[in-house]
């Protein structure tokens, strides 16, 4: 059983399917269909909706895909479709108002989504509307007049009827113990459970396994959601590493480590989306093991390490060490990914993505490199590609014809040769082999430019008057 | 003039729907009672034989009601929209992966989908034709090419200065319309069916659905309220899911819908032609373009669908703004395994026109000259210079403007001195660089089958004076329905909320051509004021007769006629006609005058006027990984005298993004066996937020104004928009021409993908593509 608001009614579910999305339950049977599927798969936006929780008595308001946000998830939540953002009255939001006499809509089919990721943006006061728009597609508008209606609503208060929507605390449920999905509130139930369960499906945010239902057509039979247990998402450390709960988000964790680790920054601003960052936990990318997960490469080259937990016993783990093959992880049944210990000193930490597109785009390559330079001599190389091998994986020979050698572009230059011993990339519908190979090489060769300066360069912050 | 309705930016009359979620597509339609939901088996292979086939399975599984193969359809197996015919369902062999081989009806729609992957099917494989090369090895052709030509080419190729040859590829384009296919029917009295589809084309629904069932078209009413987004992807490719629709509804007796997963969507249905084009041109030292041959190869993908007058537009855009007095172009249609290209914005002519356009770019660079400067030594006479030059297809240019329009662009936008700067910025920076273009366009506007041209509309005035319309055009978001809404509200004097707007509705207004080639507006907005006219002509009698005065007596203007001294109010008026027994409804047709044309031998006028506008695009770009961004555009567009300046502007701006989208990020895939790996968002990447340009600045050309006699002079506007993309190829290749001093010409493909940026800036700067640097 699952209880959780809907624009402000209670849902109480006796029976929640755990293969079920939001999305089909607002369309089908909460009838609410201004909630629109357009890709199904987390990719286009159009089934936005603002999810609230209740973060240590203070609401936390989060734009989400409902197409891939199964309801277990939604456990004492508040949900807020585009059927909730005018008042009772009808009176419209200052988004809603400004869209309209900004031209923003044509076909309308996007448009629930986009409102609900600005109203999300309006609500909790962030400006940067490129940004809370990254997963919402028009194919219409060019975008430009959506964005002037964003930046015209920004200046105008959050209605009083809106400013309401803080999640009241749901009462406690029953453990029923019968339902289709275990959900539980504690690590060591989970571990202890898991055990007994190794075949179960642990699911985070559900941005990976959510397309196995909506796109492989999957019916998970044992899931287990992770999301409710407050030790996972806890962030811990002292002054050499941080200790990162599997399931904090990717948008929690771009914020956390925003000071430590600013190298990281442009990275997971490309990570997906917004909506996306909202739901993909750090721990869920790592364990999926996908060759292009863009958290990897950066964790691998800062030196990253895993708490694996299986019972009560736990083992640490080189981040590098726990890709064997594609789709093979060093993980045993009944075990999972319970942390992650990121070392703090990572000041020189450059990271870069190369996608055909600048937002949610799945990297070609993805390349980072933590070079620390001494005397003008390279002291230590940590260097980690993704999509460059079936694995995000380290460019050991590279890092090794690096390591103690001057810092200039000649050495690089030569050293870059050595990638193609690291790596045999392969070609596919984002890049082909050999541009792989060049890029990788050109990556080493900017990171070097880039040594000279702070962060990096690229064409998305080159600033040229025109 | 002073118009309340019309020339005014009036908001989108469903936006206040849109922003709440209230307005209703076809997939949010309730059904009357219980309903089945529909999805298709798809073809595994590109090509071969069905051998055997066993779909127990399927038939099994939890919630199936039933599953159709071709053998069991009881009337016509045919989706095609040409005389060329295309299975619903495959007969016998399939040809391309993803073709709908069985249809599934079920309980649910993930139930249905989940039982298309239960099927077992043998195939005898053959191998496919995926590509041109491919398809010109077999001789795989739907036609024998198609020559228009003008002049002598070949002497005036040999006598000219200089000569380039060269080859451009351009890459398709999927539609990426944020709904996807979908369609309701639902069964009515005497074996009759209504059919909700998300179509750009309702007649053409009613009609192929008709010969699917067996009944004749007036047992079929087709409706269409709105479509979340068409750009051609819905002319012909919504007959499928609609016929399988009301099949299954006849089959079964029960509500049926289906709606296309996103992947389905894009692995079933046709896309953007790409075209690889082969070119020659003679010129002489100013940079006159004497002589141009074109060979164009357009694949066309399984079946013939919409490609042959695709293809004709593209031959007809291959002049684009210039007067080319010698031009052979031939047009190769190539039938291979793949998904079946059809209609996308522009219809061929953002290929052909990108063509030309390459053409001026390399002798500009040939010549060391300014590409401006060049384009306007090329370009047709000015309107107002008294020469008309004809174009390659006998057709006078009569309208041209784009001297004036593309001079105060250079002017407002800084071309020159932007020029000069950029050569600066790039002699200073080594890595970056940044690149400059400035392209016309000129898009021929009309139908090429003539026939098509033409629309109806209804509009019945109740007796209280509200004002009910409905007229042949589908609304897609391109704001055609507001437009004709201001038409009417003009037309009566009355204001914009006494006009009802209602859906496209076959048993309203019949035989209508797709809301299709931009003409929307221009055909059911000229049908609706005929029709707004004659019921103002009925009222103008009425009150002449009465008060026994001559019709021409009576004045109407801003809603209020005029007998003599007296003035009646237009409701009260209507009243009164009403109470006399006037008919207030009435019927309006439109045809579009002056067409002549000859497709076979590429003569004649197969427009009534030509749509212009021009963009400068400044680039930037990385030369260590091929990123870039679009800085800034400038856009000058002429849309005659606008109807609303509001809708007109974002179908510029929306179509300029999308045409960005074709030329750069958007980019095919399929691999060796024919599967398209791009059919998803997560794959397919069309321009995100981000990727608007940083400055853009769009202006409708103040001095607009359509010599031909179009409703209330405007031009029409839906896909002209989309080939001023064109500046941001020539811009990314100017960018990567100031990487070498070789002399090379980058000759950049689309989609200019970082990938295909890179390989230009290593082909100019003389590395060698793949070598180690």
């Amino acid at each position: 059983m699952i209880q959780f608001n809907l624009n402000g009614k209670l849902q109480r579910l006796s029976v929640a399917n755990p293969n079920s999305t939001l999305l089909d339950y607002l369309r089908e049977i909460a009838l609410l269909r201004g909630t629109k599927e357009g890709c199904n798969e987390g990719d286009c936006g159009a089934c936005t909706v603002m999810v609230t929780s209740n973060a240590g008595g203070h609401a936390r308001h989060r734009a989400v895909n409902s197409c891939i946000l199964l309801l277990p998830q939604l456990q004492g939540k508040s949900v807020c479709t585009v059927e909730g953002v005018s008042s009772p009255e009808g009176e419209l939001h200052p988004v809603q108002e400004q869209m309209i006499s900004s031209h923003g809509s044509q076909c309308g089919f996007c448009t629930p989504g986009i409102i609900m990721s600005l109203v999300c943006a309006h609500l909790n006061r962030e400006r940067d509307h490129d940004l809370a728009l990254a997963g919402n597609l028009c194919r219409c508008t060019g975008y430009a007049p959506i964005i002037t209606a964003a930046d015209k609503a920004a200046s105008q208060p959050v209605p009083e009827w809106f400013s309401e929507t803080t999640t009241p605390e749901l009462p406690k449920l029953p453990s029923t113990g019968n339902d289709d999905f275990f959900l539980p509130e504690d690590i060591d139930e989970l571990a202890d459970w898991y055990i007994e369960n190794p075949d179960a499906r642990l699911v985070a945010g559900a941005t990976d396994v959510g397309l196995w239902i909506t796109k492989k057509l999957m019916d998970l039979e044992k899931v287990c959601f992770i999301g409710a247990i407050p030790e996972l998402s806890r962030v811990s450390g002292n002054d050499r590493e941080l200790v990162v709960g599997a399931s904090v988000t990717v948008e929690d964790f771009g914020r956390l480590t925003e000071s430590t680790h600013p190298g990281m920054k442009q990275l997971i601003r490309r990570f997906g989306s917004q909506q996306v960052r909202n739901s993909a936990t750090v721990g869920g990318n790592i364990a999926n093991g996908s060759p292009i997960g863009d958290l990897s490469p950066a964790l691998i080259a800062i030196g990253a390490r895993l708490v694996l937990r299986r019972g009560h016993q736990r083992r640490w783990i080189a981040l590098e060490d726990f890709f064997l093959d594609y789709g093979v992880q060093d993980i045993e049944p009944g075990e999972f990914v319970e942390a992650i210990r990121l070392p703090l000193a990572a000041p020189d930490l450059r990271c870069y993505k190369i996608s055909k597109r600048f937002d949610q785009d799945i990297s070609a390559v993805c390349g980072c490199f933590n070079i620390t330079i001494a005397d003008d001599l390279v002291e230590n190389a940590r260097i980690a590609f993704g999509g460059m091998a079936a694995t995000p994986s380290r460019a050991r020979t590279t890092e090794s014809a690096l390591t103690g050698r001057p810092w200039t572009a000649t050495e690089v230059n030569s050293a870059g040769h050595h990638l193609a011993t690291d790596f045999a990339p392969i070609s596919d519908m984002r890049a082909s082999a050999a541009y792989r190979l060049q890029i990788a090489r050109n990556l080493l060769h900017k990171c070097y430019l880039d040594s000279s300066r702070d962060g990096i360069s690229t064409v998305y912050n080159l600033e040229v008057a025109v | 003039m002073s118009s309340p309705t019309v020339h005014r930016a009036v908001a989108h009359d469903a936006a206040r729907l849109h922003v709440s979620g209230r307005a209703a597509y076809v997939d949010d339609l309730e059904a009357a009672g219980r309903c089945l939901h529909l999805a298709f088996g798809l073809s595994t292979i590109a090509r071969g034989k069905i051998v055997a086939m066993n779909l127990d399975a399927v038939k099994n599984h939890g919630g199936v009601q039933a599953v159709l193969t071709a053998a069991d359809l009881p009337f016509a197996n045919d989706v095609s929209p040409s005389p060329y015919p295309e299975p619903l369902l495959a007969v016998n062999e399939v040809h391309f992966l993803g073709q709908p081989v069985f249809l599934v009806v079920a309980n649910s729609h993930r139930l249905a989908r989940q039982a298309t992957q239960l099927a077992s099917i043998e195939y005898e494989e053959e191998e496919p034709l995926l590509d041109i090369d491919a398809a010109l090895a077999a001789n795989s052709m739907f036609a024998d090419p198609l020559v228009y030509r003008c002049g002598d080419a070949d002497g005036a190729m040999a006598a000219a200065a200089h000569r380039i040859t060269g080859k451009i590829t351009t890459g398709g384009q999927e539609h990426f319309y944020l709904e996807g296919q979908v369609a309701m029917a639902t069964p009515t009295e005497h074996r009759g069916v209504m059919v909700q589809s998300s179509t750009q084309h309702p007649t053409e629904i009613q009609h192929k659905v008709a010969d699917a069932i067996g009944v004749p078209m007036s047992s079929v009413r087709v409706e269409m309220r709105r479509m979340g987004g068409g750009f051609g992807g819905k002319e012909s490719q919504g007959n499928a899911p609609a016929c399988a629709c009301a099949i299954a509804a006849r089959l079964t007796g029960l509500p049926c819908r289906m709606r296309y997963d996103r992947d389905d969507d894009m692995v079933i249905t046709g896309k953007r032609h790409d075209f690889r084009i082969y070119y020659e041109a003679g010129f002489d030292d100013q940079g006159r373009i004497l002589a141009v041959r074109f060979v164009q190869y357009v694949r066309c993908g399984w079946s013939l669908d919409l490609s042959m007058p695709v293809a004709d537009r593209a031959m007809l855009h291959a002049d684009n703004a210039y007067h080319i007095p010698n031009m052979h172009i031939s047009s190769y249609r190539l039938r291979t395994n793949t998904q079946s290209a059809t209609a996308f914005r522009g219809f061929g002519g953002p290929q052909g026109m990108l063509g030309i356009e390459r053409v001026l770019d390399h002798v500009s660079h040939f010549l060391d000259a300014d590409p401006l400067c060049i384009r306007q030594r090329n370009f047709y006479p000015s309107m107002n210079s008294g020469i008309r030059h004809r174009t390659h297809y006998g057709m006078a240019v009569e309208d041209f403007v784009l001297d004036e329009i593309v001079s105060d662009l250079a002017k407002d936008a800084c071309y020159s001195r932007r020029r000069a700067d950029i050569r600066k910025w790039n002699r200073r920076n080594r890595y970056f660089k940044r690149g400059l273009a400035l392209t016309p366009v000129k898009f021929g506007i009309s139908f090429t089958l003539t026939h098509l041209n033409q629309a109806g509309a209804l509009v019945h005035v109740y007796q209280d004076g509200s004002i009910h319309l409905n007229h042949g055009g589908t609304e897609m978001g391109q704001g055609l329905l507001i437009k004709v809404a201001q038409i009417a509200a003009d037309a009566f004097g009355q204001p914009l909320n006494r006009v009802r707007i209602s859906a496209a509705d076959t048993e309203k207004i019949p035989n209508t051509s797709a809301t299709a080639a931009s003409s929307g507006t221009d055909l059911n907005g000229m049908a609706a004021k005929i029709a707004c006219d004659e019921i103002v002509r009925r009222l103008k009698s009425f009150l002449a007769e009465r008060h026994q005065v001559k019709p021409h007596n009576v004045i109407f203007r801003d809603g209020v006629f005029r007998v003599g001294t007296e003035d009646y109010a237009f409701c009260d008026t209507v009243k009164q006609a009403y109470l006399n027994r006037v008919s207030l409804s009435s019927s309006g047709h439109f045809v579009t005058p002056k067409l002549v044309w000859d497709r076979l031998k590429g003569q004649g006028r197969p427009f009534l006027y030509f749509a212009y506008g021009a963009a400068v695009t400044e680039v930037v770009i990385d030369t260590l990984t091929g990123e870039n961004r679009v800085l800034r555009t400038d856009i000058i567009h002429d849309v005659g005298r606008s109807l609303n300046p509001a809708i007109d502007i974002g179908q510029i701006e929306g179509g300029f993004v999308q045409g960005m989208g074709w030329l750069t990020t958007e980019e095919l895939a399929w691999d060796s066996r024919g599967m398209l790996t791009t059919h998803a968002p997560s794959t397919y990447k069309i321009p995100a937020c981000s990727d608007r340009p940083r400055i853009f600045n769009v202006t409708l050309w103040q001095r607009g104004r359509n010599p031909e006699n179009t409703i209330y002079r405007s031009k029409a506007v839906g896909e002209p928009p989309l080939m001023l993309a064109n500046s941001v190829l020539l811009a990314l290749s100017d960018a990567v021409a100031a990487c070498g001093d070789s002399g090379t010409y980058p000759t950049l493909d689309t989609p200019a993908t970082p990938e295909r940026i890179l390989t230009a800036i290593r082909r100019v700067t003389g590395e060698a593509v793949g070598s180690q640097a």
